[in-house]
């Protein structure tokens, strides 16, 4: 295991040195110069001439990688000419409510997903089968930030008086969804849970970590034992998650229908029906635990799908995340945040992908000793 | 078993069927197949006729016009009980325009984008994928992880960076979303020449004294066209849907363009007060995704000779 480890481990860092070769380079592509694009009307000469030095730009491409290199391992990506702050401080601000966001996703097309494709693949050619095929080939079909706008529409408009976990919040009209922040009010007022447990005594004491962290809201206030903020987070979340977690739930349900059609029709089985194995203990017990590898892998992989899907939905629901983010540095023409953005979410995923590796070596012997 | 016999001397007693013409029976036997074509039938239709079935210019503002038109005005069908008139069955945008109209028309950016991207790829894909599994060693090596390198990043963020740099616009849209897919079609055709290159009728030919431009693209790359037409379909559908994502983010189609996602952008400020104006473009992009996805999913059944038993 800890061969196979370090080998995965090794792959992965020339895809990373590679994703960071892309990105300098289409940085490098943008039309026009760095320092006005980054700094606007505020780049005189001279000011311009101490950014370039800072970012190497007076230099030669290779030692102007090597500087990117260096200023990307410091955590300086540059600074964002529309929201005037370092991109590292935009992103360590709008990150958690995305990682919130996709988490839910993901969590939502799992427990309805697998289910569903088992269902599917037990009840083979019947019409459970079919619905269930047909639901998930549209879903797979539908722009993500359509659903989203449709999801709006029938929760918010159309339907405003249902909710969930008790009354709509008194300056909203709606259900459950859309604050202009698309974040319950009282997050930003809230109790950190540094300060609940008073691990700082001073507010100067706080880490940048503890920042970080505190800006999971749900996990913020789970931790802080704050039931009103999480419901009112969780409430707020369950919408953006649905629509960006319809896709990959039916993917996951269409690759757990044939893996486990493929694994009902295995001589293992048949000997554990033989045997005289309940059927529930045949199916749940043999047929699906074997099922479940390959299933393990397209989890992982929808992560590409559920960026993507953040991306395109958090601006909808006005969740203020990297996705929201990007759509407005996207109008202002701010390259540098799309860049940082490109950066980040490349290397989360070749992380999750790396994981998702070492999750299927653990699982499946066969995997580790290639 | 005797099922398999009879069939064997079937074959055996008449000469054996166009391959073409077996396929095609294949695929007309699967239903996706035959769902996803009926849907693609349908859009082709309105493609071609998009000009006759619409009843108004799609970017044409008719605000100027009498009889009450008012922007963003709601759908309005007689056979629902609307009689206003003139009738707009899906309503009026924002600047006065039938969205009907616009949404046909739509049909004639999203479908060529959408192909026209694929076939970039695959063009491109093809040759790369011939070039790193032909020639293998340190080609080969240098070629996929370089591939390894555009799979990393989320397809539709690359997309976005790219076509950031190039800036805004359709076909900036079209090269981006084609250079994101190349590295799949890639990775399937020098799978598919990994195993075809060490194949005797390879061999043959290059024994009668064929160069390797002549064995790459005579021989392998028509022997590997299997996955890659299957992929292809699906990848449609993939393109449109991105196209239709980059156009709503508006790094695609511009305004007065009726792009269907760009159509789905512009209605996002409005959806409380005109929710039609994001119900149908948005149909539109499903029914032409699931039509190629569907088809993609009954040609990959078709053409696999291992599911062909029945």
């Amino acid at each position: 295991m800890t061969k196979f480890l370090v080998r995965r481990l090794a792959l992965s860092i020339p895809v990373l040195l590679g994703i960071l070769v892309v990105t300098f380079t289409l940085g490098r592509l943008i039309p026009g110069d760095p320092c006005l694009a980054q700094l606007g009307e505020r780049a005189t000469d001279e000011i311009c001439d101490a950014f370039d030095k800072r970012y190497g730009l007076d230099q030669p491409i290779p030692v102007q990688f090597g500087y990117y290199i260096a200023n990307v391992f410091r955590g300086d990506l540059g600074l964002s000419l529309s929201f005037q702050v370092p991109v590292t401080d935009l992103l360590a601000e709008r990150l958690p409510t995305t990682i919130e966001l996709t988490f839910a996703a993901i969590v939502f097309a799992t427990i309805f997903g697998v289910p569903l494709g088992i269902l599917s693949a037990y009840k083979h050619n019947t019409s459970v089968d079919v619905i269930t095929m047909i639901f998930s080939n549209v879903g797979v079909s539908m722009p993500v930030f359509w659903l989203g706008i449709i999801l709006i529409i029938i929760f918010s408009v159309w339907m405003p008086d249902v909710t969930l976990f008790g009354t709509p919040i008194e300056d909203t009209p709606f259900g459950f969804l859309v604050l202009p922040s698309g974040r319950p009010p009282s997050v930003r007022f809230d109790d950190r849970f540094y300060a609940v447990y008073n691990l700082v005594a001073e507010p100067s004491e706080v880490k940048p970590w503890m920042e970080f962290i505190s800006r999971f809201t749900i996990f913020n206030a789970a931790i802080t034992l704050n039931g009103d903020l999480f419901i009112e987070a969780f409430r707020h979340l369950i919408l953006p998650a649905v629509a960006v977690g319809t896709i990959p739930l039916s993917i996951i349900a269409r690759m757990t229908r044939s893996s486990l059609l493929e694994s009902l029709n295995q001589d293992y089985v048949r000997t554990a029906r033989a045997k005289g194995l309940r059927e529930r203990t045949v199916v749940v017990g043999h047929a699906v635990r074997n099922a479940m590898l390959p299933v393990v892998t397209i989890i992982g992989l929808n992560f590409g799908f559920l960026i993507s899907g953040a991306v395109l939905t958090e601006t909808i629901f006005r969740l203020t995340g990297i996705g929201k983010t990007l759509f407005e540095a996207i109008t202002a023409r701010d390259y540098t945040v799309v860049q940082g953005v490109t950066l980040v979410t490349a290397i989360a995923f070749v992380f999750i992908n790396l994981i998702v590796d070492i999750t299927y070596g653990y699982l499946d012997p066969r995997v580790r000793l290639e | 078993m005797s099922d398999k016999i009879a069939n064997l001397n079937d074959s055996g007693s008449r000469p054996r069927e166009n391959l073409f013409v077996e396929t095609l029976k294949n695929l007309l036997r699967n239903n996706s197949a035959r769902a996803g074509l009926v849907i693609l039938g349908f859009l082709l239709f309105i493609f071609i006729f998009a000009p006759v079935i619409a009843p108004y210019e799609p970017n044409i503002i008719l605000i100027d016009r009498p009889n009450g038109i008012i922007p963003r005005l709601p759908p309005c069908i007689e056979a629902f009980g609307c009689t206003d008139s003139p009738q707009f069955i899906m309503g009026l945008d924002g600047n006065g325009r039938d969205i009907f109209s616009r949404v046909l028309y739509g049909s004639r950016l999203s479908l060529p984008v959408g192909i026209a991207a694929v076939s970039i790829s695959i063009t491109f894909g093809s040759i790369i994928g011939l070039i790193a599994g032909f020639y293998g060693s340190w080609v080969d090596n240098i070629i996929m992880r370089i591939m390894d390198v555009l799979m990393a990043f989320p397809s539709l963020l690359l997309a976005i960076a790219i076509v950031t740099v190039l800036g805004p616009g359709l076909i900036n849209a079209l090269i981006a979303i084609a250079i994101v897919a190349i590295p799949t079609y890639a990775r399937l055709v020098r799978a598919s020449v990994l195993s075809l290159k060490e194949q005797e009728f390879v061999m043959a030919e290059r024994a009668l004294g064929a160069g390797d431009s002549r064995i790459m693209f005579g021989q392998i790359l028509p022997n590997s066209m299997t996955p890659i037409i299957v992929q292809g379909t699906l990848g449609i559908g993939t393109a449109v849907l991105d196209a239709a994502a980059l156009s709503f983010l508006g790094l695609g189609a511009q305004p007065p363009a009726s792009e269907w996602g760009r159509m789905l952008g512009d209605a996002i400020d409005f959806f409380r007060a005109a929710p039609h104006m994001a119900l149908f473009p948005g149909i539109a992009i499903m029914l032409t995704v699931l039509g190629f996805n569907l088809l993609g999913d009954g040609l990959r059944d078709a053409l696999d000779p291992r599911l062909n038993k029945s």
